[in-house]
């Protein structure tokens, strides 16, 4: 069971890196700019605040949870520092302090799903309401800009001598703790146990609670440091800071082959799902398409990715039922 | 056994033997007294919250948020979620607007039953992948809430209806008046009436509360599950076409971006309104009480010259205020129920 899951797995995420070559192909064709060394790596940099919340939502949907609220955390945390630094607070306490509001705001989801037992979706879309919300109250209408050099050197920069923009080294080193985390330690391992069944996983003695909140925790810290990121690309911080991103980072994990039902998926198809949606929105930028003619592409990638992932175990699951002669054995003992 | 059922899920309302105790156990006796606490409360700091003209203004405020919570009720009791309603109140407006602009003699009925039509289409959408896709309603609304956007801007590419180029039938909808009342709140209340009535008599309406509670159980009786929860996704895409229309005359200026994120007040007004987002219990009655609270608090953060800006955060903490309430209010059942069979084994 568990070795023809991972088999499956394996097998979509094959399909997805076919499926990344195909349309880089197409967008080549369509616009000659798209293979570009300065274009990948803008795509490359536009994509790093979604990769940082992706990373720790791909445990949370395979604990069988869902953070709906990480873009409002980014944008909390970039409107905080914005605050903060319009308050005359240094730069480098200001993302600090930011960070640790990140952690709070994850720590609040946590304790409301885990400890109360609360529908994380509810809880989730009630605090996607209330941080965004936040947001508004903090910066109402205007945006703060002027952030010192340093600091949007680093969202705009490159790695010295090449093309690596520098917020992608963080998603690099995140993605492979993340991994290493989720795939070779036992800690990792009780993420899927508790995603095939909470239930028996508590009565394995597994912390599921504790274990939770600490994703949920995590999730916020990273979601705050795309924040911070966010601001320094954009050199502005604005109430409407990443505004919608959940929809992205969602989409990603299920297109990675993630599953909803919990129990099934991996960083690495997760990063690819995003690497699909990063070579879409750019492609379709580049050809002048707007963001939402590109939202409707990938709304419908989303519905298509859900649907082929259904289809495909609903016919594992077909050519692993019992035979006739099985079940009538069944039968007869019952 | 029965206790078993009874305890299952919060919001599951047991009779007690003091009829007075069972009304105010009802979530809508508690909206009803919030309400009542925020109108004194409101009133005696800004007297001009309680003139009639303010309640006019925030009747007609709410009733796009509450025959949309309608449709939403519907869903979310079926144990389902539909996150696109703001998309096709978005959507709808903006045809209807376009429509009544190219016909200017264009009964407003037609309109109507255009947007219906389109809303109804969305949800069928929903509804068939949901059933048929057997995918989690929560994924296929986030899709097509961005799919449905989507084809709102590229109908209206960066256009907009103006009030001027509306004809004065559609814009003086919200202005009539049958009997002295506002024509849109009797709509309204007659489409409160009608699913509030369906869902609590029909047939229909108890599958839908059937089918919340175990789907797996109501399929195995025999219920039309499948069907039930297609049918609550198409209803809920009508009544947000209808909504829709009720949008657009309201406002007579119609972008693409019109009912942006208006999902999210509806799934809270619900929400609060005691629906449990678990499916299965709740009323279409404490819906729309829901989506009037957050009507009455916008409207007293704006008297009481609040920061506009305040309400989302608010509507937030709301969800999860009720959501607490609700689990602190079925736990304090359950012990309550335990202590009641303790004492029947006693004596």
């Amino acid at each position: 069971m568990k070795l023809s899951s991972f088999r499956h797995l394996l097998r979509w995420e094959v399909m997805l890196i076919g499926l990344v070559i195909v349309l880089a192909i197409a967008a080549n064709a369509v616009t000659p700019l798209f293979l570009t060394a300065p274009n990948i790596s803008d795509a490359l940099s536009n994509l790093s605040e979604k990769a940082l919340m992706l990373l720790p939502l791909v445990p949370l949907i395979i604990a069988r949870e869902i953070d709906l609220s990480v873009a409002s955390i980014a944008g909390l945390a970039s409107v905080s520092l914005g605050a903060m630094f319009e308050a005359k607070v240094p730069l480098a306490v200001a993302i600090v302090v930011v960070v640790v509001i990140g952690a709070l705001c994850g720590l609040l989801n946590g304790v409301l799903v885990s400890v109360l037992g609360l529908p994380s979706l509810v809880v989730t879309l009630g605090t996607l309401g209330l941080y965004r919300g936040l947001c508004y109250v903090v910066l109402s209408g205007k945006s703060v800009a002027g952030f010192p050099a340093w600091f949007t050197n680093f969202g705009f920069g490159y790695i010295p001598g090449t093309l690596i923009p520098q917020p992608l080294v963080i998603v690099v080193v995140a993605a492979v703790i993340f991994g290493v985390w989720l795939h070779l330690t036992t800690g990792g391992r009780e993420v899927y146990a508790i995603g095939n069944g909470s239930g028996a996983a508590r009565f394995s003695g597994l912390p599921v609670r504790s274990l939770l909140v600490r994703l949920y925790v995590v999730s916020g810290t990273f979601s705050a440091i795309a924040g911070v990121i966010y601001s320094a690309r954009f050199a502005s911080a604005r109430a409407d800071s990443a505004l919608g991103f959940e929809l992205d980072v969602i989409a990603a994990a299920l297109l990675g082959g993630v599953s909803m039902a919990g129990g099934v998926g991996s960083i690495f198809g997760g990063l690819l799902g995003l690497t699909v949606l990063g070579v879409v929105r750019n492609a379709m930028s580049l050809a002048n398409i707007s963001s939402e003619v590109q939202s409707v592409v990938v709304g419908a990638l989303l519905i298509l990715a859900v649907l082929l992932t259904t289809l495909l175990s609903d016919s594992s699951r077909l050519k692993r039922a019992p035979s006739r002669a099985v079940r009538k054995e069944v039968a007869a003992d019952a | 056994m029965t206790d078993a059922l009874k305890t299952a899920r919060p919001g599951v309302r047991v009779r007690s033997g003091n009829p007075v105790v069972t009304i105010l156990r009802r979530r809508e006796a508690s909206l009803v007294l919030a309400l009542a606490l925020i109108t004194v409360g409101v009133s005696s700091v800004a007297p001009r919250f309680l003139s009639l003209d303010n309640f006019g203004q925030i009747l007609a405020a709410v009733v796009v948020v509450t025959v949309v919570g309608v449709g939403q009720a519907l869903v979310v009791i079926s144990g389902n979620v539909d996150l696109s309603v703001g998309s096709v109140v978005g959507l709808t407006a903006f045809v209807a607007a376009t429509t009544a602009h190219a016909n200017q003699s264009l009964p407003l009925l037609i309109v109507f039953l255009m947007a219906m039509a389109i809303g109804a289409a969305c949800g069928a959408i929903n509804g068939l992948l949901v059933t048929v896709g057997r995918i989690p309603a929560i994924v296929v609304t986030l899709g097509t809430l961005y799919v449905f956007r989507g084809v709102d801007y590229i109908i209206a590419g960066g256009g907009q209806v103006n009030a001027a180029e509306l004809p004065s039938s559609f814009l003086d909808f919200p202005s009539q008046k049958l009997l002295g009342i506002p024509l849109t709140i009797v709509l309204t209340v007659v489409l409160v009436a009608v699913f509030a009535a369906g869902a609590r008599w029909l047939r229909v309406g108890r599958y839908l509360y059937a089918t919340g509670n175990s789907s797996e159980a109501a399929h195995l009786a025999g219920l039309p599950q499948r069907r039930t929860v297609f049918g609550a996704f198409v209803l809920c895409g009508a009544l947000a076409g209808v909504a829709g229309v009720l949008y657009a005359t309201r406002f007579g200026a119609v972008t693409s971006s019109a009912g942006l994120g208006l999902e999210f007040q509806v799934v809270a007004a619900v929400v609060v309104g005691g629906v449990s987002i678990l499916g299965g219990s709740g009323s279409i009655i404490g819906s729309v009480l829901g989506a009037i609270l957050f009507g009455v608090i916008t409207n007293a953060l704006n008297v009481m010259n609040a920061p506009s800006n305040w309400i989302q955060a608010i509507s937030g903490a709301a969800i999860l205020l009720a959501i607490i309430l609700d689990l602190a209010m079925s736990r304090a059942r359950e012990r309550r129920e335990r202590f009641d069979r303790e004492r029947a084994k006693l004596s």
